[in-house]
């Protein structure tokens, strides 16, 4: 039992980062299309969000978390690294956050300057993330080749989160929004492939491990299926929206399934890359877990708490399920 | 180093502190718009819905302060104190854990329903998804104050190779300051809000033509505090005895008394010198001190010179106690008249709706005032006895500390400009005003 914990903490905290990566996605994403759309576009676009986004950041608290009470040794290490990025993300958050509720109730040049900063904090945010993400798959070396690999995830990351942004919109809008949304996961889409495809050439490039991982034949064979499946995805995305367009289907809901599949497979190739570190070629998982009593504590919470939390989720997003309506407190 | 450690101790204390406002008002708020909510189904006057939406706003947006400060701070425990979590990370860990799954998603995700579902479920889930929030905001304030409590008086814990973990953990939870300050802090919150509410409500009486939901909700606020105030100074005499026995050295810098003593006098006012640790200019009420500590006139008190040199630092301690103190009796006051003299649906003078807005964010300064003689109180240590805070500061630089308390330090105060600037526009107009000749006017003048 006792070798097997650390194992199930990792799969916790790695679908707690996957549910955060797709959720606070969407909204992340919703945030940085603010400049592309009119007045009127952007008051739906805001309340097709305003009931999730509080609970879908509650998941990064959650992943941070189980990294803290299930590895403290590498919370330490990891955030220590990644200070800086983390400071910029959290300060867009913050901005982020509280905008959402300042710009509904301010007007004239103060609701301006609330919209700004929910575009500026979401933008800030989502980028920082993903330059989080880059330091953390370099192993946090120093030098230019590799911050310069950080900044292109965190273009990348901001494409991705686009992409999920703009087919939630294309879910949960109509009329006019809608219409620009399609055009918009069509741009995020080639944003997407575009970062993927650096990502996932320049991993094995930057990193012996994950290039020892992944070149390793027969396996490589098999490991195939996945960038085979995210391009599957890509393709189906592209080709949904594409009907979407020409009003040959109207089933607005597979371009973001498409979308959560590719982040999916994204995740699974990059949980792939790095198990069983957690800090890579540093700290594997049974380095840096924690006491086995604190775990098996926080597991019994788990067990009892998550059926909960997923059932009253699910209510939620049942209670708003179908078109927004443009009106927030109505 | 030591620069470091001061730089990292000012930003937590900084993001602790601006943190703390937010939880503060909202966990006994909630279960304000509870009530609105529920005495609106009772009787089903429109007024109490009135209410309900209008401080329901108040509450999303101070909620929405308290989680995005929120989230900052969970990664701040790693950023700032890798040591913390290196040493007594299997005991913080899992109380944080538990305070994420039970009460950060059962708020966030039930507070989507509160604020925007009311036309989408039935008025009783609604009102059930208000009580899940204010359940919610309750639960996380269990837990987070049990971690608090645990750093403050450790309890069911042993070594383990080099970190220590948990052999017992409702010794751990159950430790003993916790009851005491657990009620303490829920206390604080349901008289922060209830300052909140009575101070914004006479602020929108003073500005707004006429709003009989703010005169209730005045009534309301200043009730509620006039009952809690005295509750309060009760449980916090308590909670001093559970110091005095557990923390001692933390009594003797709250007290500024340097030396042990019997029939200790009671400081009421004094400027420490710690340099030659005595008192200047002290105005003292003999044998008081003893009196209230240990409930006989002659009663033993522990000085500073007892715990040397493992002593927090007694300047801010004592002027932080004392501030709290004072804080706490100028509220009674002003409760307790406030109630009396809208007695049988009076309406309460001018002057008094100016002292009820300028006594709006006390409870603030109290709680602010509270947190800093416990923390500061419980120095050297992060958890008595156990880690020293100079042994858990991390090894980020002092120039990326610097910068980051900058950008913190600038973060935070647009924030709270932008809250303040809100909070006022909500209370002194809105959408749901009694159309009056002054809205009107105002309307005119907008245009």
């Amino acid at each position: 039992m006792n070798e097997w914990l650390p194992v199930i903490f990792m799969v916790l905290m790695g679908a707690a980062v996957l549910a955060y990566v797709i959720l606070d996605g969407y909204d992340l994403g919703v945030g940085m299309l603010m400049p592309a759309a009119s007045h009127e576009e952007q008051s739906i676009m805001v309340s097709s969000i305003g009931p999730f986004w509080d609970a879908n950041e509650t998941w990064l608290v959650l992943g941070i978390g189980i990294l803290l009470a299930a590895f403290p040794q590498a919370h330490g290490v990891v955030l220590g690294a990644l200070y800086l990025p983390v400071v910029a993300m959290l300060v867009g958050l913050m901005f982020r956050g509280v905008a959402f509720e300042m710009r509904i109730k301010a007007s004239g040049w103060h609701r301006e300057l609330w919209n700004w900063l929910f575009w500026a904090g979401s933008f800030v945010a989502s980028f920082f993330q993903g330059v989080m993400l880059g330091r953390y798959i370099t192993g946090f070396e120093a030098g230019l080749g590799y911050w310069l690999f950080a900044f292109v995830v965190g273009g990348a990351l901001c494409g991705g989160y686009v992409l999920m942004g703009s087919t939630w919109l294309i879910l949960k809008t109509e009329g006019e929004v809608r219409a620009k949304a399609i055009g918009w996961a069509r741009w995020g889409l080639l944003w997407v492939a575009l970062g993927v495809a650096l990502v996932s050439l320049a991993t094995p490039m930057v990193s012996e491990t994950v290039r020892d991982k992944w070149f390793d034949f027969p396996r490589t064979l098999w490991l195939m299926i996945l960038p085979a499946a995210t391009i599957a995805c890509g393709w189906w995305l592209w080709h949904s929206t594409g009907q979407l367009r020409s009003g040959g289907s109207s089933d607005d809901g597979k371009p973001f399934l498409a979308a959560v599949s590719i982040f999916t497979l994204s995740f699974l190739g990059l949980a792939y890359s790095l198990f069983p570190y957690v800090v890579i070629d540093r700290l594997t998982i049974w380095d840096a877990a924690a006491h086995p009593s604190g775990l098996r504590f926080v597991l019994v919470g788990v067990v009892i708490v998550l059926p909960f939390l997923v059932g009253y989720t699910v209510y939620a997003y049942r209670v708003f399920g179908g078109k927004t309506s443009g009106k927030l407190y109505d | 180093m030591e620069d470091a450690l001061l730089l990292a101790r000012t930003q937590f204390g900084l993001n602790i502190g601006f943190h703390i406002l937010f939880p503060t008002l909202t966990i006994a708020l909630g279960w304000f718009l509870v009530a609105f909510l529920w005495r609106y189904r009772r009787t089903g006057d429109e007024a109490w819905l009135t209410t309900y939406k209008r401080w329901v706003k108040v509450f999303a947006l101070t909620f929405a302060m308290g989680v995005v400060t929120g989230i900052t701070m969970s990664f701040q425990f790693g950023t700032n104190w890798p040591g913390y979590m290196n040493h007594v990370g299997a005991i913080a860990g899992p109380l944080l854990s538990y305070e994420v799954l039970t009460a950060f998603f059962l708020e966030a995700t039930f507070l989507g329903i509160m604020l925007f579902g009311m036309n989408r479920v039935s008025p009783g889930v609604h009102l059930v998804s208000a009580l899940a929030v204010a359940v919610g905001t309750t639960l996380s304030a269990f837990w987070i104050l049990a971690l608090n409590s645990w750093m403050q008086t450790p309890a069911g814990h042993v070594m383990e190779g080099r970190q220590w973990i948990a052999a017992d953990w409702w010794s751990v939870i159950f430790n003993p300051s916790f009851p005491y300050r657990l009620v303490h802090m829920l206390l604080a919150s349901g008289i922060t809000a209830s300052f909140a509410i009575a101070g914004l409500s006479a602020w929108r009486l003073l500005h707004a033509a006429s709003d009989s939901g703010a005169a209730r909700t005045l009534r309301a606020g200043i009730v509620t505090a006039a009952i809690l105030v005295p509750i309060q100074v009760f449980v916090g005499d308590q909670h001093g005895l559970n110091t005095l026995h557990h923390q001692p050295a933390k009594i003797a810098a709250m007290e500024a008394l340097w030396h042990t003593e019997r029939r200790m006098p009671l400081v009421l006012f004094a400027i420490p010198d710690e340099e030659n640790k005595r008192n200047n200019y002290s105005i003292e009420l003999p044998y008081a001190g003893s009196l209230i500590l240990t409930h006989s006139m002659d009663g033993e008190v522990k000085g500073i010179d007892a715990f040397a040199p493992d002593v927090p630092p007694v300047t801010p301690v004592f002027f932080a106690f004392r501030v709290m103190v004072g804080m706490g009796v100028s509220m009674l006051l002003v409760s307790w008249y406030a109630t009396w003299r809208t007695r049988r649906g009076q309406a309460a003078p001018r002057w008094l709706l100016w002292l009820l807005s300028a006594f709006t964010f006390s409870g603030w300064i109290a709680t602010l005032a509270g947190w800093i003689v416990t923390e500061i109180g419980r120095q050297p240590w992060l958890v008595t006895g156990v880690l020293r805070t100079r042994d858990a500061v991390g090894e980020v630089g002092a120039a990326a500390l610097g910068a980051s308390l900058t950008g913190y330090v600038l973060t935070y105060l647009a924030l709270l400009i932008a809250y303040f600037v809100v909070l006022t526009h909500l209370a002194g107009s809105g959408d749901d005003r009694a159309p009056g000749p002054s809205s009107s006017e105002k309307a005119k003048g907008a245009a």
